[in-house]
């Protein structure tokens, strides 16, 4: 019995420890504070002189830059602490103007022969680095409507074009009701809609005199729906965080109905909450003759709280979604205004309307979607109900001087913010569906760091009360135990690294507690050691039994505890998750470390020769 | 640690009676009191925020009710300066910026965003259930995986010891009033990891025991897999509470009931790995026979 490894066994753990190590190294580098630049057009790209410009105005506004970079990206200004950052985004954003998006982000320091070998830093959750978290919920039902409001404009069309007379239409709950006076008009109607329509359920009834045809979305169609709308608002929703230069930013599917929106960094989270969520969207309308009575015509108020209505023709000649381009500007007077560019389909439309109505007046309509959610007590429970409802206003009413083309511009929005605004959700494009937001968290960034310090804090302190104790109880093997979690945690780290994965504050409290954990194993091997050596085992095959009899015991007791991580882990959710990361990682980094790291220092020291006596 | 004597199996009748006690007052709090779910759990809206010098709770209160905030609680978070507002009201994107502007009284007073959290009443009811039902699947698996690596009866004795872990650290929280939150959810998972990790050392020496002392009685077995295996128990549940004091201590606020509830669980896992799960052995009569069919394994050559 001489407990020695072979030499490549040592030199093996040496090279897990080494890129252990490396791969650890980058977390010690903190990030940079930094801005990020980027352009809103194809055309033009961030060069030189913007970074030149920018750092003028810097150094002009007495800030100070600690290095500015052209990346693949974009630029970036990196800044010596958070204040900076912050006081520098105005200066830079006024200094470079409508073109450049500035953006706060946290740029790593690794060092160049590091991050060539992949190696970085582990990434940081939303708790230790602040931003904001939403759970956003498609209103599916509403966009089931949407398109049945679509379809029954066309099937009337039809209707009226066969000369089948139907009495009147109306939609509830998903379903268009069709009302006739005759069983002859009903068939008809049904044989027509169903050679035209047929993604849809055709059925009929009989109420008192009149026949009715209920029309409903097949289950393939209704699927196809939401998931088309689901898939719209993806695209929108990640147009828009684009359009908000976020670092990193997360826009994902969850579920069969909802989407996650994860900002890091974010600190304006107001601005960040009005441009995801808005649904707004614009509508050109020509103003209603005075000949034009009833359904055809709805009264508008302006937005400018004037009081001021128009009369408007209810066809709408384009809608926001045929803009291909838009931009903010000022016209001459100052007064912010919107240069909109339409795609081709778009501009046909706007030629061919206002070709025969120039002299007319047009209005540009600004419609939003909101939804408003109270609680009310039902069953001695508190519920949710919401309610949608739709905003429209006139932005302005002009007369049509000219047939207008492909661009034109509008004005009579409040303000620049607005203007910026509308000229950015009409290039993100509208939502298909109405969004809720279900879910929002939202941490401030001083919040985030003094995370950071508390967990490192907890985790110095934790380590070294746990090394301490060892050192006393175990004497020698203490050592060894020691080093083996040090390097436990070195080792965890690499992996969280080379994973990837989020850390986060329940994260880093993870890793406190697997301290506490990761020791057990070497304490299950001393005691059996322990227990040999009292049986009058001698030393060197005490140290054998005592690490082979503890191995199926260690082996047990952890894949029990990785079970549970791993449904902790699906069941959690963000912080929760990164707790589940770590806890489970640091078992199997502790399991090498604490039998094979520990066995080889006990072998180097104790192996191959006789002991009296062991320090344990 | 020289390897004790005590008689664990001789006070199995106070101990069952002491943790029936236990299991009793539990869900007698959880049937009257409930648990204070958090947020998480609740839905509604929070906001915590930062005074740069610490303000009267009563003022804020009256501040926010002025401008029209009813139905509100307002705590400190930790520090005095840390102030965190629950509203139950109706949640806009903008309600936690109209709150801090509420506060700012008009650019008085100076005060920071430290977080804001809106949790729709839909999607807490689903975190409720998705915890709830990942606390039933970790624990089935848990009995699954001891069946096939012990036996049956080890199986229903550790899963008995986790549920009295989870159920007195359950009662606990509802007790005292503690906050539940998604994570010390976490944390009790991790508690069922945990105490189920000290159980199985014990069962483990057990059935090693069953093979080696072949004319030792089930009773005596038992109280002496105990103490031998109890200095380590002892030991490793001292480094992990050393450690969970520690972040109760230096955490900060946002885990405080996290490690709460682990304190806690861990505490009453070790107790239970110690005198509940080999008590409950026992009490299922558990055999050398139940044993034997299981194969010797060959120990020796599993170390790498």
């Amino acid at each position: 019995m001489l407990n020695k490894y072979p030499l490549w066994k040592y030199l093996l753990i040496l090279l897990v420890l080494a890129l252990g190590l490396l791969y650890a190294f980058p977390n010690l580098y903190p990030d940079d504070p930094a801005l990020q630049l980027s352009t809103q057009k194809a055309t033009s790209v961030v060069d030189q002189q913007a970074l030149q410009k920018a750092e003028l105005a810097l150094s002009k506004a007495n800030i100070e830059l600690k290095k500015a970079e052209l990346t693949s990206a974009g630029g970036t200004l990196r800044f010596n602490n958070g204040e900076d950052q912050l006081a520098a985004k105005p200066v830079v954003a006024a200094a470079l103007g409508e073109d450049y998006v500035t953006a706060l982000n946290l740029v790593p320091t690794t060092p160049e022969w590091l991050s060539s070998l992949g190696a970085g830093p582990a990434k940081l959750g939303l708790d230790l680095r602040g931003g904001v978290h939403f759970l956003l919920e498609v209103d599916t039902p509403a966009a089931l409507k949407q398109r049945l409001e679509v379809s029954s404009s066309e099937m009337k069309a039809a209707l009226r074009k066969d000369r089948v007379r139907y009495r009147s239409v109306s939609i509830a709950d998903g379903v268009l009701s069709i009302r006739f006076l005759k069983e002859s008009d009903l068939t008809l109607a049904e044989d027509l809609l169903k050679g035209e329509f047929a993604e849809y359920r055709y059925s009929t009834r009989q109420e008192d005199t009149d026949y009715f045809l209920d029309v409903s979305f097949t289950e393939a169609e209704t699927k196809e729906i939401e998931s088309y709308a689901l898939q719209q608002n993806l695209t929108t929703l990640r147009n828009r965080v684009n359009e908000l230069g976020v670092a990193e930013p997360l826009v994902q599917r969850q579920g069969s109905n909802r989407i996650v929106v994860e900002l890091p960094g974010v600190q304006d989270t107001a601005a960040a909450k009005r441009i995801i969520g808005a649904t707004a969207n614009l509508e050109f309308h020509l103003e209603a003759g005075l000949d034009d009575q009833g359904a055809d015509v709805e009264t508008l108020s302006f937005r400018d709280g004037s009081g001021r209505t128009a009369r408007l023709e209810r066809d709408i000649i384009i809608t926001g979604d045929s803009v291909a381009d838009a931009s903010s500007s000022f016209d001459e007077n100052g007064q912010p205004q919107v240069n909109i560019s339409l795609d081709s389909k778009g501009g046909k439309q706007m030629t061919k309307v206002t070709r025969s109505a120039v002299g007319r007046n047009m209005a540009v309509v600004f419609i939003e979607h909101k939804s408003r959610s109270r609680f009310v007590e039902k069953d001695g429970k508190m519920e949710e109900v919401r309610r949608s409802y739709s905003e429209k206003g006139i932005i302005s009413l002009a007369t049509i001087q000219t047939t207008l083309g492909n661009s034109f511009r509008i004005t009579g929005l409040d303000s620049p913010r607005e203007s910026s605004e509308l000229a950015l959700l009409l290039r993100a494009g509208a939502l298909a569906a109405p969004i809720y937001f279900v879910e929002e968290r939202t941490i401030g960034p001083s919040l985030g760091a003094e995370n950071i310090q508390l967990g490192v804090t907890s985790a110095q302190i934790g380590l070294l009360v746990v090394m301490l104790f060892m050192l006393v109880y175990y004497k020698v093997f203490g050592i060894f135990a020691n080093v083996s979690l040090a390097l436990n945690i070195v080792l965890l780290m690499a992996c969280m690294s080379l994973m990837s994965a989020t850390l986060t504050l329940p994260g880093i409290a993870g890793i406190v507690l697997t301290m506490g954990m990761a020791v057990d194993a070497n304490v299950l091997i001393f005691s059996r050691i322990k227990e040999e050596l009292a049986n009058g085992v001698p030393s060197q095959q005490a140290i054998h039994s005592g690490f082979n009899r503890a191995f199926t015991t260690i082996f047990d007791a952890n894949i029990t505890t990785l079970l549970v991580a791993v449904i902790l882990f699906a069941v959690g959710t963000g912080p929760v998750k990164g707790f589940a990361v770590t806890l489970s990682l640091g078992i199997l980094t502790s399991m090498f470390t604490a039998i094979v790291v520990t066995r080889s220092q006990v072998n180097l020291v104790y192996g191959g020769r006789k002991n009296k006596k062991l320090y344990i | 640690m020289k390897v004790t004597t005590i008689p664990f199996m001789a006070m199995r009748k106070i101990v069952a009676c002491f943790s029936v006690a236990l299991i009793l007052i539990s869900l007698g709090s959880l049937a009257v009191k409930g648990l204070q779910f958090g947020l998480d759990f609740t839905g509604g809206t929070l906001v915590e925020v930062a005074y740069d010098q610490a303000p009267q709770l009563d003022d804020v209160r009256q501040l926010l009710a002025d401008n029209g905030y009813d139905d509100i609680v307002v705590q400190n978070f930790g520090s005095p300066t840390d102030v965190v507002v629950r509203m139950a009201n109706a949640y806009t994107p903008t309600l936690g910026d109209e709150v801090l502007e509420s506060l700012r009284n008009h650019g008085e007073v100076s005060v920071t965003l430290q977080r804001s959290e809106f949790v729709g009443a839909q999607v807490g009811e689903e975190l409720r259930e998705q915890g709830g039902l990942g606390m039933l699947l970790a624990l089935l698996i848990v009995m699954l995986y001891v069946a096939v690596r012990f036996q049956f009866k080890f199986s229903l004795a550790s899963v008995a010891a986790l549920a009295h872990d989870v159920i007195i650290t359950l009662g606990f929280f509802s007790l005292f009033d503690v906050e539940f939150d998604l994570t010390v959810l976490a944390a009790l998972l991790a508690v069922v990891g945990y105490s189920l990790n000290d159980t199985i050392v014990v069962c483990d020496r057990i059935r090693e025991n069953f093979r080696i002392m072949r004319e030792t009685e089930p009773y005596d077995l038992i109280n002496e897999s105990i103490n031998q295996t109890l200095g380590r128990t002892l030991i490793t549940s001292l480094t992990t509470l050393f450690v969970l004091v520690v972040l109760f201590l230096f955490g900060g606020e946002a885990i405080h009931n996290f490690s709460m509830a682990l304190l806690v669980g861990i505490v009453i896992g070790t107790y239970s790995s110690i005198f509940v799960a080999a008590n409950l052995l026992l009490a299922l009569n558990v055999t050398r026979e139940d044993l034997v069919p299981t194969p010797k394994e060959e120990l020796e050559d599993e170390l790498p």
